[in-house]
Formats: C-alpha cells, sequence, structure tokens
C-alpha cells in the first residue's frame, strides 16, 4: 500500500510525473471529468483548513467522485475519545482513499500503518506538509517553466513554517538553486535544514534580515504567515508579526518576471495593493493544489490497483507512485 | 564472595558497573520464574570492576535492548555447564518500544498504544530519530 506522508518519499521523477499528470489535466480537464466514478475521498481533518479540505474536495468532485469526512476533531469521535488509529481503520472502511490532517506531528504516519486504503498527509502539526508543496512546485513550473537555475528568497517564519522546509527539501534536488532566507533571528530556519540540506549538499544560501536588501536578486519570492498557533507566549508573536510586510514599494527594485508565492492564509505579511500585479502568483497557486492533488489521488488510486475511469492514453500518463509503503 | 556457575541459561558479562539493574529491569527479568544473580562492582581486569547478571533458564533474550542500553555487553549461552555460544551485540538499528518519544507535539504523547519507533541516524553519536516526528534523541 503506498501513501504520502513526506515530501521526500517522492523521488525527482516521481515529483516531474505527478507535475506533467497535472500539466495534462489543466490541458485536457474533460477527459478527467469521470476518473473518479464511483470513487470516494474521506477528509479526515483534525484541525481547520480552508484551502488544503476544500481543495482536496474539489479536486476528487472534478475527477467525478465522492466525498465524505469531517473538518474539525469537535465533529468527530475523536470527541468521545476515538484513538487516532481506530477512526483511520474505520474510515478505511468506507472510503477508497484518505487525506488527513492532524495537529500531532506524524499522526498521518500512524494513519498510515493501520489503514486500508492510502492516505495523504494534508499537514501535521508543525511538521510536513507534502502537497502543498507539490502545489509550490507545480506553480514554479508553471511561472517559470523550469524547476532549476534560479534564486529563491523564503521569507518570513522560517522556523515553525513546515511548507518553507518541505519546499527547501524537495528544491535542494534539483539543479543550480539559490536559496535567501529572509527571517527575524528568533524565526530562522532549523539548524538541521543548515546542516543537513544546505551544507551537506553544497548549495549555496544566505541568511539575511531584510528583503529590500536581496530584493534585486531574486527571481521567486515565497512569503509566509508568522502563524499565532505556533508560538506559545503571544507577546512574542504580537512583536513579531508585522516584520516582514511586501508592498508595492519594496517590489521597486524587484525583477520585472518575478514570481511572488504564498502557500496562504494571508494576513497582513502581502499588501492587497499587489494582487493585481502580475507577479502575484499566489491565488494561482491556490488553484494548482486543486491540479497536483488530482494528479497525486490518481496516482495513488492506480498505484493501489483501483480501477480509473480513463481512456488507455490517459491511464498511460498516470506514473509509478514511490511513496511510504 | 562466590556465586554457583549456572547448568543452561545466560551470562550477561562485562556490563558497565552501576548498570547492572537498569539491565535487569528494561529485560524485565523480574517476571521470569527462576532465579536471577545480580553482581555489582566485580573485580575486572579489562575495565576495573563490572556488574555480571546470571539468569538460570534458557530465555529468548531482547538482544536490542542489550545493544541499546550497552553493546560492549558480553552475552554467552549456557548449556550443560558449557559456553555453547557468544552472541555479539551491537547498536540496533531499530528501537521498538526501548524508549519514549519527548516531543510533546508528537502523535506518540497522545494515541494510546502506539508503538515507539525509533531508527539509528547516527552511529557514532548514538542519536535515534522517532519514525513519527522525526524529532532525534
Amino acid at each position: 500500500m503506498k501513501h504520502l506522508i513526506d515530501p521526500t518519499d517522492l523521488s525527482v521523477s516521481e515529483i516531474d510525473s505527478i507535475l506533467n499528470l497535472a500539466l495534462d489535466i489543466i490541458d485536457d480537464k474533460d477527459k478527467y471529468s469521470e476518473a473518479c466514478k464511483g470513487k470516494k475521498l474521506a477528509t479526515l481533518f483534525f484541525e481547520p483548513s480552508t484551502r488544503t479540505r476544500l481543495s482536496f474536495e474539489a479536486a476528487m468532485m472534478e475527477l467525478g467522485g465522492n466525498v465524505l469526512g469531517f473538518s474539525s476533531a469537535d465533529s468527530s469521535s475523536a470527541t468521545k475519545g476515538e484513538s487516532v488509529g481506530d477512526t483511520v481503520k474505520v474510515v478505511s472502511c468506507y472510503a477508497d482513499i484518505i487525506a488527513m490532517r492532524h495537529p500531532k506531528e506524524g499522526a498521518p504516519m500512524y494513519g498510515a500503518m493501520v489503514s486500508d486504503v492510502p492516505v495523504i498527509n494534508a499537514g501535521d502539526g508543525g511538521h510536513n506538509h507534502p502537497t502543498q508543496t507539490l502545489t509550490d512546485l507545480l506553480t514554479i513550473k508553471r511561472e517559470k517553466g523550469r524547476l532549476d537555475n534560479f534564486t529563491i528568497g523564503l521569507c518570513g517564519d522560517l522556523k515553525f513554517g513546515r511548507t518553507v522546509h518541505s519546499l527547501i527539501k524537495a528544491l535542494s534536488r534539483y539543479e543550480n538553486i539559490k536559496f535567501i532566507l529572509i527571517s527575524p533571528k528568533e524565526l530562522r530556519v532549523p539548524e538541521y535544514i543548515i546542516s543537513e540540506v544546505f551544507e551537506k549538499n553544497n548549495i549555496e544560501y544566505k541568511e539575511v534580515r531584510t528583503m529590500e536588501e536581496v530584493m534585486s536578486e531574486l527571481d521567486i519570492i515565497y512569503m509566509t504567515r508568522v502563524q499565532k498557533e505556533r508560538f506559545f507566549n503571544e507577546a512574542d508573536y504580537v512583536r513579531l508579526k508585522d516584520t516582514y510586510i511586501l508592498d508595492m514599494d519594496k517590489l521597486k527594485t524587484a525583477k520585472k518576471d518575478l514570481s511572488i508565492l504564498h502557500p496562504l492564509p494571508r494576513v497582513n505579511e502581502i499588501s492587497i495593493s499587489v494582487d493585481n500585479d502580475p507577479r502575484a502568483c499566489y491565488f494561482r497557486q491556490a488553484m494548482n493544489g486543486k491540479f497536483v492533488r488530482m494528479a497525486l489521488m490518481l496516482t495513488l488510486l492506480k498505484d493501489n490497483n483501483c480501477k480509473l475511469n480513463l481512456p488507455e492514453d490517459k491511464l498511460a500518463k498516470i506514473g509509478k507512485m514511490g511513496g511510504a509503503d | 564472595m562466590k556465586i554457583d556457575s549456572i547448568q543452561n541459561g545466560i551470562v550477561l558479562d562485562h556490563i558497565t558497573a552501576g548498570r547492572a539493574l537498569r539491565v535487569y529491569h528494561d529485560l524485565e527479568l523480574d517476571k521470569l520464574d527462576c532465579s536471577v544473580a545480580i553482581l555489582q562492582n566485580v573485580k575486572s581486569n579489562k575495565m576495573g570492576k563490572k556488574d555480571i547478571l546470571k539468569i538460570d533458564k534458557e530465555y529468548d533474550i531482547n538482544l536490542d535492548v542489550l545493544g541499546y542500553i550497552d553493546p560492549n555487553i558480553s552475552v554467552s549461552i549456557i548449556k550443560d555447564g558449557q559456553t555453547v555460544e557468544k552472541k555479539k551485540l551491537a547498536l540496533p538499528h531499530k528501537l521498538i518500544n526501548i524508549k519514549k518519544c519527548k516531543n510533546p507535539r508528537c502523535i506518540t504523547s497522545t494515541e494510546q498504544e502506539i508503538a515507539h519507533i525509533f531508527t539509528l541516524t547516527d552511529e557514532e553519536n548514538r542519536i535515534y530519530r522517532c519514525i513519527y516526528c522525526e524529532a532525534d534523541k
């Protein structure tokens, strides 16, 4: 049984295969509209989410399948004290595939160990969020036409931001990418990312405190929210939350073809005035999230021998899955 | 002080002095229905002093627990009063329910009866990583 728990479960060629399938879905939506007819996705969201849950649900609906599930632990049997393991075992009796978000790190991994159907990690605390990473990669591929040879600035909460950690790990496997880490010292990227990803693989990186000093160098800027729920101390949150706000003034020195990404939700770290600038990609990025989840679910379902309602030429476009067993 | 040699069982020798009781507890030897001798601070040419455990019963010993506590412990299997096998210990690649993850954000902190599983990531520094939250211990 294959699952997707950690973004590094996937090799570069497997990622490329999922992204290429997503591009084919974008180009030829009608051909995929009945692909999952009769199939059911269960969304087990023990923690609130808007984009991720709705994009999973929209993805399954656009593939012609159905959706069941819950959107917070309060509306599940977790309130009665049911374990995560039991919840997943029961739901895997009803659904063909599960997307699971949980505040505890490793919960989807445990879910995958007890499930009879594929489990997709839709975010586990501050740990992993592999479908956001796939979304980010598809966005870069569509905006830049490539996944190599660029300078990316990662800005904001680089300490607790799971999307940042996953994206760094995924991009570190492509050629000639320079990373610029823009954060206050309190929210620097964890030491293990520096030592195990950048230094171990001899990847060029630098850490700076302001985005203005590096703006002209960037091909991509990836903005993140300073998340209140990741702080133990509210005073620290209040002190830091407005530190890094991108506005039209700061974009004056930016390249004409800069791509501005953000995993969303945004609070105020990107001024609304930036939204109409063609360099703002974050709403297109949210759209890409749906397409890449369609591609991922098709790949997992096919790999787990689910019969898909697709013509042979489209079935042939679905690659093998190398995710966690 | 003299302790009789055993006829059929296991001798754990070269235990670092002071660690015998931990080995006794972690191997759950208190649950065995046989004689177990704990010798502490025994004179040793090699170690200065050491601890020894003698278990007077043939028993499927958990070598991963022993390897994790101290890979230098000597394990001798005794049959009819003779040493028939010496087992070599190594730092185990996987620990299952031998230690617990201390990360309060880890699923193991709330899920009942979940197996605590770690994999060895750095042999030299004896670093194990929780398979769920990937915290190093």
